[in-house]
């Protein structure tokens, strides 16, 4: 049944091919999963895909393998269309979210099993896998089962079976979402570290923000089907343009305030305003808790309702004399013996901050 | 006194056990026996005799009957196979709502009665004959029929211990044509239910009287009876043997197909 079901690994493979979705639509009965999204990944690029569930992200991706079929719009790989291409001959490596390994074939043949189907010999395939399985340090784990491996290792072997193949883009759809919390950021660290080894292409579904902005060169909100705000993640956390991206990426403090001549008075503060802002009058301020600075003074004009120890930074609640209710988040050891009832006062860093339509 | 209490629960839960097994035990082996001994029974010059097991070699209506039969169990299994499981596979990938029409409709045979179906069928049947063989292997098509109620189960079982959509869709993204996904990931996980739906089959064409009957047609069960108005004895002997061939293969079945212990990693 071994069939040449697509081409031998490019030579240019690992130099990365841009991608572009072009007016992407899908439709689930009365349901539209995407909504005209338009997205361009640049070669060896990694691009996320954030949003709450349901946002279209994952159908996203799914189309983007051939897994699904848009409703309308196109997908290019490397200036070719693509969107007509079955699944199978589209040439791209994934890792499910789901452990995905092939239950009766051991590591090794699991990961040369997209060589094997692209007819290349015993020798290479082999050797070929064994490099890969280095790659994400499971070699010594070659010959045994997926039952055998913890969840992380089972994800290492997806990864490692989905490069092996040379693809000319990888699709990763929330493979960190089954472990716990200390293996999900050794293995976010090493997918990047692959990543940027291989060159690949790649694109990254996630609801988590801190892995998309931690692994991400530019990361993709996505809202009812489309894309909100795509920007690298420092941009996207410092300079969100809507009120959605501001409250999905981290926390926001939302702040009575006052726009005129493009800044606004917050809390006794003048702001630069984020484009996409009010432009006069009343709105609401979303500020960044670390742009909130809370020092000890009894004359201040607020008190801590609440402390929060997060190892080198603190959470505090602080209430103002005017009711608003803030987070603050500060290095410990600028509120250090700063206790819930202190009364402090609350200083707003001149950082630009969105103003929204009260 | 709580470890005591505990080793005494263990200890009453093993006799209990036992008893049922033992109990099971006698209820098969007491008929089982009769059949042995009825098929060995001494003769009028009082000596145990063998005629009636050597004569199911040697009868050639028998012998004819039975290899219709096993032929029979071979093209059903293989029909039923080619039939139900690339169309379970598809309905899990592709059109999940229609599981419960398809369910529905495979377990219909066990609801009609033989001689409804008989009647029913024998329109299609005159056709099938035309078509394939006027010959009693004709009957593989009402078989594969009556078999897909006990093989769908069985499959079913075995598509949802694993995780199809998940599996072909690696696949897939690897290279594979649905042909590869269902021949070398989907069938290999699953050996051990394509086995049972196999076995089930074969116990059941195997056992299989009314239709061959009714449409007038010589297999092994048919042929047992028609010896059985003759020489009961014989007709005895090829049943405890038609038993003992479908017992080695439900015994079989509950080895074959095991995968070794699992043992888990930690994360």
């Amino acid at each position: 049944m071994t069939e040449p079901a697509t081409s031998a690994p490019r030579e240019d493979a690992g130099r990365g091919v841009q991608v572009r979705l072009d007016g992407l639509t899908r439709v689930f009965g009365s349901v539209k999963a995407l909504d005209g999204l338009e997205l361009t990944l640049a070669p060896g690029e990694l691009v996320a895909l954030l949003g709450p569930s349901g946002c279209g992200k994952t159908t996203a991706l799914r189309i983007l393998a051939g897994l699904d079929t848009a409703t309308s719009g196109r997908v290019f790989v490397g200036g070719t269309d693509i969107s007509g291409v079955a699944a199978h001959k589209r040439d791209m490596g994934m890792v499910f979210q789901a452990y995905s390994l092939f239950p009766h074939m051991t590591v090794r043949h699991n990961v040369e099993f997209g060589l094997k189907l692209r007819g290349i010999d015993g020798g290479k395939r082999r050797a070929r896998a064994m490099q890969m399985l280095e790659l994400v340090g499971l070699e010594s784990q070659s010959d045994r089962y997926a039952h055998q491996l913890s969840g992380g290792q089972q994800q290492r072997v997806a990864l490692a079976r989905a490069l092996a193949i040379e693809p000319s883009v990888l699709l990763l759809d929330e493979p960190l979402s089954a472990l716990d919390a200390k293996v999900r950021a050794q293995l976010r660290d090493e997918i990047r570290r692959v990543q940027l080894e291989v060159g690949t292409t790649t694109l990254f579904v996630t609801h988590d923000q801190e892995e998309a902005l931690a692994l991400a060169d530019r990361v993709g909100v996505m809202r009812a089907g489309r894309l909100e705000q795509i920007a690298p993640p420092e941009e996207l956390y410092s300079k969100p343009r809507t009120e959605f991206v501001a409250e999905f990426v981290g926390l926001t403090n939302r702040l009575p305030a006052y726009v005129s001549g493009g800044a606004a008075t917050v809390a006794g503060s003048r702001l630069p305003t984020l484009a996409g802002s009010v432009e006069e009058g009343r709105g609401t301020a979303l500020v960044r808790p670390e742009q909130i600075h809370v020092r000890a003074d009894t004359d201040g004009n607020a008190v801590v309702s609440a402390s929060s120890f997060l190892g080198a930074i603190s959470r505090l609640t602080v209430t103002t004399d005017d009711g608003a209710h803030l987070v603050s988040q500060i290095p410990r050891t600028s509120v250090q013996g700063v206790t819930a009832g202190d009364r402090v006062a609350v200083l707003i860093d001149p950082a630009p901050v969105l103003v929204i339509g009260a | 006194m709580r470890a005591s209490g505990a080793t005494k629960r263990q200890q009453n839960q093993r006799l209990t056990r036992w008893v049922t097994l033992a109990g099971v035990g006698v209820l098969f082996a007491i008929p089982i026996y009769s059949m042995f001994e009825y098929s060995i029974r001494i003769t009028p010059q009082n000596k145990q005799t063998w005629d009636a097991w050597k004569a199911i070699t040697q009868n050639e209506q028998l012998s004819g009957a039975i290899r219709v039969s096993l032929e029979l169990a071979v093209l059903t299994v293989t029909g039923m196979l080619l039939l139900l499981l690339p169309t379970m596979i598809w309905i899990r990938l592709k059109v999940p709502w229609a599981k419960r029409l398809v369910e529905f409709l495979c377990l219909l045979p066990l609801t009609i009665p033989a001689i409804v179906l008989v009647v029913g069928l024998d329109n299609v049947m005159s056709w099938v004959r035309y078509l394939t063989t006027p010959g009693p292997l004709a009957l593989t098509f009402p078989y594969i029929v009556l078999v897909l109620p006990y093989c769908y189960r069985a499959l079913d079982a075995g598509l949802a211990a694993i995780d199809v959509n998940t599996l072909s869709e690696a696949a897939r993204s690897l290279g594979a044509s649905w042909t590869t996904v269902i021949l070398r990931i989907i069938v290999p996980n699953m050996r051990s239910a394509i086995l049972s739906a196999a076995f089930l089959a074969v116990a059941l064409v195997l056992g299989e009287f009314t239709l061959a009957s009714l449409f007038f047609y010589d297999n092994m069960q048919v042929v047992i009876v028609l010896i059985g108005l003759v020489n009961s004895s014989i007709s005895v002997a090829v049943s405890l043997a038609a038993l003992a061939f479908a017992f080695v293969l439900l015994f079989a079945m509950s080895f074959v197909g095991t995968r070794p212990k699992r043992r888990e990693a930690r994360s």
